[in-house]
């Protein structure tokens, strides 16, 4: 199973600032391993971002976005001690939700 | 939950498979926002844009690219994004000379800010583009980005 | 004569251009290792060398091992159980094995009391190797208590013989030239003004570059795509000196990094950090 997400979520002014790091190798399907075999793409698709139940964003991920991708996105509307739930989901199907409290 | 996801799936995203999920409650319908293979495939940001149903973009002044002019490795390429144009609705970073040319898609709810950020992999120097669609139409920034270093295959 | 004049005006011109394009280009230098600088400033925010350390906390608590216990009691050179601030102090003389330890060394040790590991199984595989691999156990268990040091200036004691000892034998080493290169660490790192690629190269003899230096390792290579330990670094630049291989916690490896944390005193820890 993936390790899990950092999300940072801060309360700035009346925006909440979310920092999302994630764990995957993001592999484009360009790359040969040592055998000269080309490695399948394998990358997260989706992520999700809900902030009391309500969604605050949602992205498409190519096989471009960087290994270990990192997202920033902000809000209005949250206030501290309120949850940001965050979920991806991966060309193989598999799934990772973490949450953070907005500090 | 999890299971009812890959057979839809596998069964071709059946609308009604799909349809007959939200109703039934199973699913939240922000839960189906299909991931575009055929604007993630496309090669240029015209067959970008036409799979993401829009037409031509329109230059904008309003859309402003935050990135490093050179990037130390093309693997890692932070660039984010932000809109001033108004009811922006999604925001999309392409890398023009990458072997498919979109990177990221963001959509916009009504109450986040129209300002994102991610990091990319280039895989030589190439112009990037923000792709903004606000109002239902589609606007653009470009912004050329030197890398020293390839962030592909390596 | 015509000719004569010909040489004479390209000479001139020749003069000219020289005059002209070297502060050109020298600017033109300066302004890439200004955006370069901007790259790696843009990168600091959002180290995924965190999503390691997460993962090193967890394991530092968990009961694990033969002996099923955690690594909580571990005395890593400020008393058991301490973390915060260890990897400033570090490699020192530890009176309980009777020789000088780094940080890498020191948390096998504990591994191996506390936890009934057993020396082969943890030096077999230390690093991850491919980019689509996990990191390892040992990576993450390093980064996690790096971090914990975060802020702290960096004072490694030389009172014990021993640790003076094995300064001594550092610098020793730090100034050795051999293999196939005659390469001693000091041809890059004892010199202002070297870099391989874009990548300025510290100068150990220089304070402020033996500062930057040491309190930025272990770091999160964005080339590589994971996190690398200091006793990894040492490993691939006697690699780059094609030197014999370095063996991952030999006495070399320690004393080398004695060395470099007495250049480096008084720095402010700031590792994991995410580098090229």
């Amino acid at each position: 199973m993936a390790d899990p997400m950092r999300i940072r979520a801060q309360l700035k002014g009346d925006v909440t600032e979310v920092r999302v790091l994630m764990a995957h190798v993001m592999e484009t399907g360009q790359r040969k391993d040592s055998a000269g075999n080309v490695v399948p793409a394998f990358h997260i698709q989706e992520v999700t971002a809900t902030w009391n139940g309500k969604s605050v964003l949602t992205a498409q991920f190519g096989p471009a976005v960087s290994q270990n991708p990192v997202m920033n996105f902000s809000f209005k509307g949250g206030a501290k001690g309120d949850k940001v739930v965050v979920s991806w989901t991966d060309t193989k199907g598999d799934k990772r939700t973490d949450e953070a409290v907005i500090s | 939950m999890e299971k009812l996801r890959r057979l839809t799936i596998k069964a071709g995203s059946s609308f009604a498979v799909i349809a007959a999920a939200i109703s039934a409650g199973v699913l939240p319908a922000s839960a189906f926002a299909e991931w575009n293979k055929a604007a993630f495939d496309a090669k240029n940001m015209n067959d970008v844009l036409k799979a993401m149903g829009g037409g031509a973009a329109e230059k904008s002044g309003d859309i402003a690219i935050t990135a490093p002019d050179i990037a130390e490795n093309g693997a890692v390429v932070p660039i984010a994004v932000a809109s001033k144009l108004a009811n922006t609705q999604s925001i999309a970073i392409l890398v023009e000379k990458n072997p498919s040319s979109l990177a990221a898609q963001f959509d916009i709810p009504p109450g986040t800010e129209p300002n994102v950020g991610t990091r990319v992999k280039m895989g030589q120097s190439s112009n990037v583009h923000a792709v903004v669609k606000a109002g239902g139409k589609y606007y653009v920034a470009t912004k050329e980005i030197k890398v020293t270093l390839g962030g592909c295959g390596g | 004569m015509k000719k004569d004049k010909l040489i004479a005006v390209l000479l001139a011109a020749t003069a000219l251009t020289t005059l002209s394009v070297q502060p050109v280009l020298a600017q033109a230098q300066e302004d890439s290792q200004k955006q370069i600088e901007r790259y790696r400033e843009l990168l600091a925010d959002g180290n995924p060398a965190e999503l390691v350390e997460a993962r090193g906390e967890t394991l530092w608590k968990q009961k694990r091992g033969p002996k099923n216990a955690s690594l909580e009691a571990c005395d890593l050179g400020l008393g058991a159980g301490k973390v915060a601030g260890v990897n400033a102090v570090l490699p020192r003389y530890f009176p309980d094995v009777d020789r000088v330890m780094d940080l890498e060394s020191r948390i096998i040790y504990c591994e191996i009391t506390l936890q009934g590991f057993t020396m082969d199984e943890l030096t077999k595989r230390p690093h991850s190797l491919n980019p689509s691999e996990r990191q390892t156990d040992h990576e993450a268990l390093t980064v996690y208590v790096v971090g914990q040091s975060r802020g702290a200036k960096v004072n490694l004691s030389q009172s014990h013989p021993k640790e003076r000892e094995s300064y001594l034998r550092g610098e020793k080493m730090f100034f050795f030239k051999g293999g196939p290169y005659d390469f001693a660490c000091a041809t890059c790192h004892g010199v202002d003004g070297q870099r391989i690629r874009l990548q300025d190269l510290p100068n150990f003899q220089k304070a402020d570059n033996a500062q930057r230096a040491f309190t930025t390792w272990p770091a999160y290579r964005v080339s590589q795509g994971a996190v690398r330990t200091m006793q990894w670094r040492l490993l691939d630049c006697f690699r780059q000196q094609r030197m014999p291989e370095m063996v991952f916690l030999s006495p070399a490896s320690i004393d080398l990094i004695t060395y470099m944390g007495v250049k480096g005193k008084d720095g402010i820890m700031d590792a994991p950090a995410i580098k090229r």
